[in-house]
């Protein structure tokens, strides 16, 4: 599903974030992504999303090449992703549910699908009763789960997630990870990037560790 | 199709909150655009009104040769005789004093007042029509004639027709010219208008893009902003405009009624309103259009 290809980068300003790294990802499979601190899990993910392109190498994602894909095609390729933001990304504008639909606005789902839809994907994270409220009422973590409510409320074939536990305890990690496992087995695709291995032994993922922007095991 | 109607009315329904959202600015542009668009529009009218005012009036040039009022038969017959030979000269008509008294008497509403003069001041009179195409042929039969035994005095009328008209053309270039450079003001201010509301929602362009979010979608709500802003400033300075003319009205409906058959002045047709709507709705979406195609590029990826 996702096959990562000598794949390098260099950020402006000369610092190397990977350095030829390679791997693939199966259709199903939940890959994690670990590595301390700058080892490049976030470029990697930004890689995959084409929000950044790679220095050299090659990245496909379901067979189309992600690296040489053009600013047209972009927007639909990032339709099957759902996207986890170590930084949550959330609008402080506007209500937690609103936050949530952007993504069924995106692709135009009808308002009351979306609402439905919306309403599922909240109540899967435990904050159905949060939905009127702002997001910056809500705790880092409570923040956290709206964000990756946000990030499977289209049903995306590939989740890419950027420390989807970082901020949760030990109760809520498991039902996160739990929740990314139900995903797994009804077919997706799941990129995970985190510190933290451990809360994830439950749904015994792969493993891929980086260091320093290369590839260590 | 439907998804394309609906994502279209969202964008729509967007665009109206960030109208409503916040109320200030956007009222603040709409009077601005509303002004812009008052000044050129006041400018049309008025030169319009001046055209409709010098056709209704007779616009023909014509010479008057005013006859001394102790003028004979034989006296009034040998300048008859001049004119009919005159080249210059293409119809003469004759008005007697007395057809002269009758008319000022009906046409200018000044009844009650003649009476009173007891007796007729008003002399004989030849009214003379050039010929087409010799418009200094009259001022030379005006020269001519007013050394004519009897003539007592000859005027060129219709002088101020031509320089009313002159106005009027000179009036209807400065309007053009007027709702050009407004015409530009109007992009520039819905351009910088958009501008600042890119600005304001960096994070949401930014999500969106990275949600999948197609530059159209995100344009889209801009766009109808630009284009109901656009309008709205239209119906603005329209409403400028009415209000302005109604208050002319008020303040003339004495002088006209002097003028008889002149009936004020006129504002708007329902055809200009629905262009000056039109042509600011235009140029609201073309200069938000002009924003957002400058302002999103900084939201590619890199
Ligand atoms: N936009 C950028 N411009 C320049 N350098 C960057 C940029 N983003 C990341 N880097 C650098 O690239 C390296 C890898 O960063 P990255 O964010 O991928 O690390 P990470 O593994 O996600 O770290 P963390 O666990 O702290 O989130 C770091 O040294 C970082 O300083
Ligand atoms: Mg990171």
């Amino acid at each position: 599903m996702i096959t990562i290809d000598h794949v390098s980068k260099r950020y402006p300003g000369g610092r190397d974030a990977l350095r030829q790294v390679s791997f693939t990802v199966a259709k199903g499979e939940m890959v994690l992504l670990t590595g301390h601190s700058g080892a490049g899990k976030t470029t990697l993910l930004r890689l995959v999303a084409a929000i950044e392109r790679p220095t050299a190498g090659t990245i496909t994602v379901g067979g189309q090449n992600v690296s040489r894909m053009g600013n047209r095609g972009i927007p639909y390729l990032r339709r099957n992703f759902g996207l986890v933001f170590q930084d949550h990304k959330l609008l402080h504008d506007r209500s937690v549910f609103e936050n949530v639909v952007l993504p069924l606005r995106v692709t135009g789902f009808t308002a009351r699908e979306a609402a439905s839809r919306v309403r599922a994907a909240l109540d899967k994270v435990g904050l159905l009763a949060r939905e009127r409220d702002n997001p910056v009422t809500l705790s880092g973590g409570e923040r956290q789960r709206v964000c990756i409510a946000r990030a499977i409320v289209h049903r995306p074939a590939i989740l890419l997630a950027d420390e989807p536990t970082g901020n949760l305890d030990a109760d809520n990690a498991r039902n996160i990870v739990a929740l990314l496992d139900v995903f797994r087995q009804v077919g997706a695709t799941i990129l995970v990037a985190t510190h933290d291995a451990e809360a994830f032994s439950a749904a015994a993922p792969r493993v891929i560790t980086l260091s320093a922007g290369a590839f260590v095991a | 199709m439907t998804r394309w109607l609906a994502n279209h009315a969202r964008a729509l329904r967007d665009a109206l909150d960030r109208l409503r959202h916040p109320l200030i600015p956007t009222a603040l542009s709409v009077i601005v655009i509303g002004s812009a668009l008052a000044l050129p529009l006041l400018l049309h009218l008025a030169a319009r009104n001046l055209a409709t005012l010098s056709g209704q009036l007779d616009a023909e040039p014509q010479l008057t040769l005013f006859l001394d009022t102790n003028a004979t038969e034989t006296e009034t017959e040998a300048v008859a005789r001049l004119l009919a030979r005159h080249p210059a000269a293409s119809t003469v008509r004759f008005v007697t004093r007395a057809e002269a008294l009758a008319d000022l008497r009906t046409s200018a509403g000044l009844g009650g007042s003649v009476d009173d003069l007891g007796r007729n001041p008003l002399p004989d009179a030849f009214v003379v029509t050039g010929r087409e195409g010799d418009p200094t042929g009259l001022e030379t039969l005006r020269d001519e004639a007013a050394s004519w035994r009897k003539v007592e005095h000859a005027q060129l009328d219709a002088l101020w027709a031509r320089k009313l008209a002159a106005t009027v053309r000179v009036g209807r270039v400065a309007a053009l010219l007027l709702a050009s450079l407004l015409g530009i003001a109007l992009t520039a201010v819905t351009f910088n208008t958009i501008r600042l509301q890119i600005l304001g929602r960096r994070d949401e362009i930014e999500l969106s893009k990275l949600i999948g979010a197609t530059d159209a979608f995100i344009r889209r709500p801009f766009l109808y902003f630009g284009l109901l802003l656009g309008a709205g400033g239209g119906l603005a300075g329209l409403g400028m405009v009415a209000l302005a003319v109604a208050t002319l009205n008020r303040q003339l409906s004495g002088a006209l009624l002097l003028l008889g058959g002149v009936g004020g002045f006129s504002g708007p047709a329902i055809s200009d309103a629905a262009a000056v709507v039109g042509v600011a709705a235009g140029l609201g979406w073309f200069g938000a259009a002009l924003s957002v195609g400058r302002h999103l590029r900084r939201f590619e990826p890199s």
